[in-house]
């Protein structure tokens, strides 16, 4: 055991094999660009193909996979789920639901007993920050792990989603001018952005929130930081909202959801600040009349459901770059 | 019999002796330093030719675990691995799980660790019942059973009157108290420091306020109750520049660092690698240099191991379940030896800060090489390369970051009240 015992690879440098190739998908921090866009390229193969030619070439035949969900989402588990079943896996779905208080086996015993049971994927979901990149560290070599969400450290399918969103709509993101919006420090999905962004070579990337939801250092992510939404909205081609959870009140990092509505609540008269022809995005689930509003969410400009949709070919092109499908097999 | 030690390199630090010459103990004390005197006709020769002979250290806080948590580490283990490294004297901290609230406890202990023989154990006692920081301990009885000064550990205070009313009591009692910095509701489930690393990592974060708001705190309590403050671990700069300060204007504060603290930053967590998750925190580049100035200064009276072993499981687990803390008893003097190496300190200065400094905090008469001293001294060979590897730890604990590092120096010989506790000589040769 004590061969184990001391400091692994970087996250960025574990998810890679030597030759370059994605082994786990733990945080988009360190993926090489190309990488990136091959993803996106494999999911546009998904996206255009429909959805009964899918299922003639299954990648995944003969694979497992196990969603190891220590924290419940229905909706991300759901687009796992599909994404492996689409590609012809089989799907094991554990709803393992245990606080840290509460003692029992360990989670490094619960991964023993997984990979026994002939696991190819975990798709891992937990409560705390480095959890994927500790079950990839102690799973067997024939294993892959995909984080599905990591405390507030990393959501990487989540972010890839989001940037084939963006480059379906947008193109090239070096002239883009990309707004991340509202809880930033509790936030996943907005550092898996920012890496993203900024490794595909996003032309600005901005941060609007209050100081108390922005955390310490961000600057140095490479990102501008703006307090006041007007400010930050201008000329920008993607606003992204983040999902603002109701016990942020309790910590007394914001008055209230009225004002919270009134000052980062994404508005149709924000939108005018904005591109003429900028996207607004979510990664669900909305909260209507809190970060956004009805008429903006359900507006020609967002493309919140257009989201969904790509999550799913997204995570597909994960699964089978992962487990060495080949993109020729689909075809 | 005396044990003559011959043409070692004497450094006694508390008076600037540095110089080649024999030392002889006896009745485990030491009975001449650098006297021309013939030994006696049975006296055992240590000819010491190349090696340095310093007192041994005094390791301010190391967390033994029992009574209590006996599963992490002993007595037995520990004082083992600290003869091993140089340290004679260990003070024992109290925690929530080895509560020392009674004299019957503090006597346990002496006894244990009197009978392994291994190393002087000093303990730390409880200031408060179980250390939940309201109900005092009976702090009379605790000193008379021996305990070098009273703590309240990581636990909080109830509030700041309980604090007060506890350093006056301890204060009553000639007590000094050892107090851990840190505001609870600024730390909350923080488990890294607040900065880049953590806000990248997306890990709860503790700011450096956490512990400068509570330093500020206790100075303006030490000047109301007349207690006397030893600050443990300090981690900031912000705490380094307030306790300079302090003794400016003339306040008797002492401080200790730990000796991780001084080679290891935030950036050694960005593998998420529980080894490295201490409490305080590792902190920034520029909080390591206000440290290590501290220490040159003279703010940092001493440097301590603040050795917390664990069994494998309680680092075996991502980062926020895991425990804090480093084994790290086997550590200290490799480490603190870098400090010489890497230019921050002189020899003297350095061993200082492990030995007469320390002493002079728990008014141990150790730490010195001064005739009608107790003869606690290490033997040193300054030219031997080695590499820490957790194989080779002899603490119970090896939660250690620093395996693999490379280290210049090794104890080659402890001796504790004269005899020789490591190697071993109890025990056959292997």
């Amino acid at each position: 055991m004590h061969s184990h015992f001391r400091p692994g690879p970087l996250p960025l440098a574990m998810q890679l094999t030597p030759e370059g190739r994605l082994k786990h998908l733990l945080t988009t921090e360190g993926l090489p660009a190309s990488l990136i866009h091959e993803i996106m390229d494999r999911a546009e193969q998904f996206v255009t193909l429909p959805a009964k030619q899918q299922k003639k070439a299954p990648l995944l035949r003969g694979k497992t996979v196990m969603n190891l969900f220590f924290e419940n989402s229905t909706r991300t588990r759901v687009t796992f789920e599909t994404a492996a079943q689409r590609l012809g896996a089989d799907v094991a779905n554990l709803d393992i639901r245990t606080s840290s208080a509460s003692k029992g086996e360990s989670l490094l015993d619960t991964v023993r007993n997984l990979e026994a049971m002939n696991a190819d994927i975990f798709v891992v979901r937990h409560e705390h920050a480095g959890t994927a990149q500790f079950i990839a560290r102690y799973s067997a070599p024939h294993v892959s792990v995909l984080n599905a969400g990591d405390g507030r450290h990393a959501h990487p399918t989540q972010a890839l989603l989001d940037m084939f969103t963006i480059r379906q709509r947008k193109g090239e993101f070096a002239p883009l001018r990309v707004a991340i919006v509202g809880d930033v420090m509790h936030s996943r999905v907005a550092r898996s952005q920012i890496h993203a962004l900024s490794i595909l070579g996003t032309g600005e990337i901005r941060v609007i929130a209050p100081r108390t939801l922005v955390p310490t250092g961000l600057e140095r992510m490479g990102v501008r930081v703006f307090h006041e939404l007007d400010a930050g909205l201008k000329d920008v081609d993607v606003v992204i909202m983040l999902r603002l959870q109701r016990e942020r009140m309790e910590g007394a990092l914001l008055p209230s959801e009225s004002e919270f509505f009134k000052l980062y609540g994404l508005k149709p008269e924000n939108l005018e600040r904005t591109r003429p022809d900028a996207i607004v995005m979510h990664p669900g689930p909305i909260n209507r009349g809190v970060e956004i509003d009805t008429e903006v969410a359900d507006g020609p400009r967002s493309v919140i459901l257009t989201q969904v949709t790509n999550g799913i070919a997204v995570r597909m092109a994960v699964m089978a770059m992962v487990m060495g499908a080949q993109a020729g097999g689909v075809a | 019999m005396s044990v003559v030690i011959r043409n070692a390199r004497v450094l006694d630090p508390a008076t600037g002796r540095d110089e080649v010459t024999s030392v002889v103990i006896g009745d485990g004390r030491i009975r001449s330093v650098g006297a021309p005197e013939a030994p006696a006709p049975d006296a055992r020769l240590i000819e010491a030719g190349g090696l340095w002979l310093f007192p041994g250290l005094i390791d301010l806080a190391t967390w033994l675990r029992e009574p209590g948590l006996d599963h992490k580490a002993t007595l037995a283990t520990e004082t083992r691995a600290a003869a091993a490294s140089g340290i004679t004297t260990l003070c024992h901290q109290p925690e929530p799980d080895v509560s020392i609230d009674s004299s019957a406890q503090v006597n346990l202990i002496h006894d244990i660790a009197d009978s392994l023989g291994k190393a002087n154990v000093r303990v730390v006692g409880n200031m408060t019942r179980r250390l939940r920081g309201q109900q005092l301990t009976n702090m009379g009885s605790l000193r008379r059973a021996g305990c070098v000064g009273v703590t309240n550990g990581w636990q909080p205070f109830a509030d700041l009157y309980y604090m007060r009313r506890a350093m006056e009591y301890a204060a009553t009692h000639d007590l000094t108290v050892f107090v851990y910095p840190l505001e609870h509701a600024l730390a909350a489930e923080g488990v890294a420091h607040e900065g880049e690393v953590a806000s990248r990592l997306g890990l709860p974060a503790i700011p450096a306020v956490a512990e400068t708001v509570a330093v500020a705190q206790t100075l303006a309590l030490l000047e109301l109750t007349g207690a006397r403050v030893h600050f443990c671990r300090l981690s900031a700069a912000g705490s380094v520049r307030l306790i300079r300060q302090a003794r400016q204007e003339g306040l008797l504060v002492t401080a200790d660092v730990a000796a991780h603290q001084l080679f290891l930053t935030e950036k050694d967590l960005m593998d998420f690698n529980s080894l490295c998750h201490v409490m305080p925190p590792l902190r920034s580049e520029a909080d390591r240099q206000a440290l290590l100035e501290g220490l040159q200064d003279n703010t940092i009276d001493a440097i301590c191991s603040d050795h917390q072993p664990h069994e494998i499981d309680a680092k075996m687990a991502p980062l926020q379940q895991t425990a804090p803390g480093i084994s790290a008893l086997e550590t200290l003097l490799p480490l603190s030896m870098r400090l010489v190496q890497d230019g921050v300190l002189d020899e003297l200065t350095l061993l200082g800060k492990l030995t007469w400094q320390p002493a002079h905090i728990i008014r141990s008469e150790a730490g010195r090489i001064a005739v009608e001293a107790p003869a606690d001294l290490v033997l040193y060979d300054p030219e031997v390369l080695w590499e820490l590897s957790f194989q080779g730890m002899l603490s119970k604990g090896r939660n250690t970051p620093f395996a693999g590092w490379s280290f210049h120096g090794q104890v080659r010989q402890t001796f504790l009240s004269g005899l020789c506790v490591h190697p071993d000589e109890r025990r056959e040769p292997e």
